[in-house]
């Protein structure tokens, strides 16, 4: 059996160079005459810009050009899309604020760019940016998600007074209406999720180049999808076209979903570099990363559950408020409304509705981070069940159980938007049950609390939707290139900043066409070198980028019966291609595909007329999306003094359909683990609700989690092949974020319901631990 | 006003003309071409920037040059190669630890620092010493068993 084939545990294969400080990512790349992009940003969460003079900053040493917002109007330079459209409630279509390469005459967030100045040196640029003088006059601003939306809030928009941008209705309200006026139990909570910054290791990031020769655009970026990006900064903001810019996402450190987002600074870059006919550089610094990059998640939902006496549930109605910030970021609002789906999770709930109002705040926009709006819908669900489960004194797991869609109903349409292919989501939850030991979780409350320690055990069953939208999946783009030596290139749509994509694909090429991984290269992130591509975001690589690998192995494989046919003097009809070799069928007469490529470029060896070489393209729309699930079990432990919670414990059973990776698998899930819990516990964006400042600027205050606060975690597969993919994968980058964020909350507040406790929001710090408990005891003595 | 400043990098001697007070950072990355340490945060929050110098794993964003004249500095191009690498770096790619590699160089060059000094340094002790390094991609399970799987083979 081969090592390089879907399902084996092959360790990554591009680890040298980076443990070895090889990689190029973009501060890494260095050109001649390269200069330094500074960004002057606005220091108020709303103000009027009444002038603006940079004479000063303009003469300053080393300064090359300073660039505002009448600058790019006199330049015609456009705005960044919205890509997904809704609808306020008299019918007409959102507002779509114009996102700016620099802010024109008002500012709507902290933050918010406002001066290029480009220098010699970043100091140069700074000392530069301090004499620039702005006339501001400072208005209201409101950054609270809630407040946001009451009467006589500050306007974050003239054109929209009351600050909602659409209003998103799902479901059949008048079925649900009715289930809940015959259901025998009514359970309702109001949830806040509270709002994160992303911060990836590697902050963001551009190098623009302007070369007179060719008269065209170079950008290197932290990109996660340089085509689609390449076609906004062509169509939008430069009205050029896209063979005129050419955009390479080079090694990325971290995106997950953040850098998926069209910022000011990629367009600044490139406009000031034909300016000064130099390159320009921008590296964002942490606390610049902090107000500058778009957030994620920061929704206030009311979700009610309605059951029978027998605790089945009889329809889920969910209110959420979305906070979309300052602008609407490219996908701000699909992180709203497109994963709502999700909010019927893996149970037979027969009547959903939702209604998703988005509003406007002077704050960063929010944009799809690890997710994107399924760890809200997932948590919504599993919190209300918790909340159900003590309020019909039902086990939460038994709860669970009674209401679970069976595998033998699949496909099973579910009372919201998506119906699912496949999942057997009892059976996996089953299975984490017993990797996590749940019969003994007893035993360890018990001697936590011998200790003084209040314990916890939660869990979340989960379903999210990957590889969509579902009416029409995005598609992917993958080529398979072979040279005069036999070896092949894969020119790859999708882009690897972690995920280990070029051992997945050596898998692919190992499996499909019988290639060792040596013959393998992969190519990814240029757009002159890759024909097409969407993107790595939503799970989808794997599952996508399988499926367009296999459309174009399916074409090499065509053409190389072709020419092996005519190597081997038999009929196309006669050859068989299996473990990398062509065979006549019923004889040993063979050829491997190697010889195959190398044939194909001499054309004394091919059939006469026919073109030279072995390459085939395909970009492939998928069948149908595609539905990763789970079962994850969390136990904390939380000192009652301190307020410190620890997780002790944590297993999951991802049902990820076919494993292309176990290793890759693994890492993917303890990522999304870590980022779930990360919210959960430790991390939080926190605005002054007076001034809109940012009071959370750095990492001494925002926690992200360290290699003391996980555990390690259990993780095994349940292996259920997707029906809506020709190699059976479902996706696996957000699985581990989809569960953790309600596992880790559900054990949080089955250690505190002793207490008296309801219902916590996140992120349950120390010290917002620390308080609730004082609150809840009554002082002794 | 900037100065001839010497310094010793990977066992070899540079005179780079800078500013006394540039972060060591800036100058193994601009001066000398050693891009293995990452800037993060610039503020000695995050450990991406971490080499060694005299022994100890130091926050180079946080270090103005001047100070790291006369020292031993190792930055990761110093450890090991790519035909011959160091145990600890061998011991990240057999435990597989590394995703997106930023937080990787911070990482390594903390654990050398401990495991150089400690060779058999328990997990409490890794986890504490690891605690300044940040990862978002969240691969800190497996870093720590790389780390303890360095350790034995440099214990020995």
């Amino acid at each position: 059996m081969r090592e390089f084939e879907l399902g084996r545990a092959v360790p990554r294969t591009e680890d040298i160079p980076l443990l070895c400080g090889r990689g190029r990512y973009t501060d890494d790349i260095v050109l001649p005459r390269q200069s330094h992009l500074y960004v002057l940003r606005s220091p108020h969460a709303a103000a009027r810009i009444r002038g603006i003079d940079t004479a000063a900053a303009v003469a300053a040493p080393g300064v090359l050009l300073v660039l505002t917002g009448a600058d790019a109007a006199r330049d015609r330079l456009g705005t960044f899309a919205s890509r997904v459209q809704r609808r306020r409630p008299d019918g007409s279509a959102n507002f779509v604020p114009p996102y700016r390469v620099l802010a024109f005459d008002r500012v709507h967030h902290v933050g918010e760019p406002v001066v290029a100045i480009i220098a010699e040196s970043i100091a140069a640029a700074k000392d530069a940016a301090e004499l620039v003088e702005i006339d501001w006059e400072i208005l209201a601003s409101v950054t609270d998600t809630a407040a946001a939306t009451a009467a006589g809030a500050p306007i974050v928009w003239d054109e929209v007074p009351d600050n909602i941008c659409f209003v998103y209705p799902v479901g059949d309200k008048a079925a649900v209406d009715a289930a809940f006026a015959r259901a025998k139990h009514v359970v309702k909570e109001r949830f806040h999720i509270s709002r994160v910054a992303v911060n990836p290791l590697e902050g963001r990031t551009a190098l623009g180049i302007y070369d007179p020769r060719d008269d065209r655009y170079t950008l290197y970026a932290g990109l996660q999808a340089p085509h689609v990006m390449r076609l906004e900064l062509a169509a939008n903001i430069f009205k050029l076209p896209a063979n005129q810019l050419r955009l390479i996402a080079p090694d990325v450190g971290g995106a997950f979903g953040m850098k998926g987002s069209a910022y000011p600074e990629l367009a600044m870059v490139l406009w000031a570099a034909k300016k000064i006919e130099r390159p320009v550089k921008w590296i964002a610094e942490r606390s610049e990363s902090f107000i500058a990059d778009h957030h994620a998640r920061d929704n206030v939902s009311t979700v009610e559950l309605a059951l029978d006496d027998g605790g089945k549930f009889l329809a889920l109605r969910v209110a959420t408020i979305a906070n979309l910030g300052a602008y609407l970021a490219s996908m701000g609002v699909h992180v709203a409304t497109n994963n709502l789906g999700g909010l019927a999770g893996t149970y037979t709930t027969p009547h959903i509705h939702v209604t998703v109002t988005g509003v406007f705040s002077n704050t960063n926009p929010t944009c799809p981070y690890r997710g994107a709006g399924r760890p809200e819908a997932s948590y919504c669900i599993e919190r209300i069940i918790d909340i159900a489960a003590r309020a019909t004194g039902i086990d939460a797991v038994e709860l669970r159980r009674r209401n679970m869609i069976p595998a033998a109903a699949m496909p099973y349409k579910t009372g919201l938007t998506f119906t699912y292919d496949s999942g057997a989501f009892e059976k996996t939850m089953d299975m984490a049950l017993a990797l996590a030991d749940w019969p003994s979780v007893a035993a360890r409350r018990r001697a936590a609390a011998a200790r003084g320690k209040l314990y916890g055990a939660g869990v979340a069953s989960v379903v999210e939707m990957a590889g969509g939208p579902a009416d029409i999946p995005l598609e992917e783009g993958i080529e398979i290139r072979f040279d005069a030596t036999g070896h092949a290139t894969v020119f790859a749509g999708t882009h690897s900043h972690g995920q280990g994509h070029e051992t997945m694909y050596r898998q692919f090429a190992g499996h499909i066409l019988g290639l060792p991984p040596e013959r393998v290269r992969l190519v990814n992130g240029d757009t002159d070198l890759v024909f097409h591509g969407r993107g790595t975001f939503g799970s989808r690589s794997a599952s996508v980028g399988g499926a367009a690998f296999l459309c174009a192995a399916q074409k090499i494989i065509e053409k190389g019966k072709l020419i092996a046919g005519h190597l081997l003097e038999a009929a196309a009809l006669d050859i068989e291609f299996a473990e990398g070799r062509f065979t006549v069928t019923g004889t040993d007469r063979s050829v491997d595909l190697v010889e195959v490529a190398k044939a194909s470029f001499i054309a004394q060896r091919m059939p006469r007329g026919m073109e030279l070489g072995l390459d085939a393209n395909a970009v492939v729309t998928p069948p149908g999306p595609t539905f990763p699930n789970g079962f994850h079990v969390c136990e904390v432990e939380i000192d009652p003094d301190t307020g410190v919670a620890t997780i002790t414990r944590y297993a999951v059973v991802d049902d990820v359909g076919r494993v292309v990776n176990p290793l890759l698998l693994k890492g993917q899930i303890h990522g999304g683990i870590a980022q779930g819990a990360g919210q959960a516990l430790l991390e939080s964006v926190v605005y002054d609700p007076g001034s809109g400042q940012l009071l959370t600027g750095s990492f001494m205050d925002y926690g992200l989690p360290r290699a003391d606060d996980l555990p390690f975690f259990a993780v095994a597969s349940n292996e259920v092949p997707a029906e809506t993919n020709p190699l059976g994968i479902k996706g696996a980058g957000e699985a581990g974020t989809v569960g953790a964020l309600p596992a880790v909350m559900s054990a949080v507040h089955d250690a505190l319901a002793p207490l008296g406790i309801r219902h916590f929001d996140m992120p349950a710090t120390p010290e917002r631990l620390w308080r609730a408990i004082r609150e809840a005891k009554p002082p002794s003595g | 006003m900037a100065e001839v400043v010497e310094i010793t990098v990977n066992g070899a001697r540079h005179r780079v003309l800078v500013q006394g007070d540039t972060p060591l950072l800036y100058v193994l990355r601009n001066d000398l071409e050693l891009n293995g340490a990452k800037f993060g945060c610039g503020l000695g929050q995050c450990g991406a920037c971490t080499v060694i110098v005299d022994g100890e794993a130091v926050r180079s964003c946080s270090v103005p040059v001047a100070l790291a004249v006369g020292k031993k500095i190792t930055t990761i191009e110093g450890l090991g190669t790519i035909d011959k690498p160091h145990p600890v770096q061998k011991a990240f790619i057999d435990e597989q630890a590394a995703q997106c590699g930023y937080c990787i160089n911070g990482m390594v060059m903390t654990a050398t620092a401990l495991l150089q000094r400690k060779p058999r340094a328990n997990d409490g002790e890794v986890r504490q010493a690891l605690a300044g390094n940040l990862c978002r991609c969240g691969t800190h399970a497996r870093i720590l068993r790389a780390v303890a799987r360095a350790g034995k083979e440099m214990a020995q």
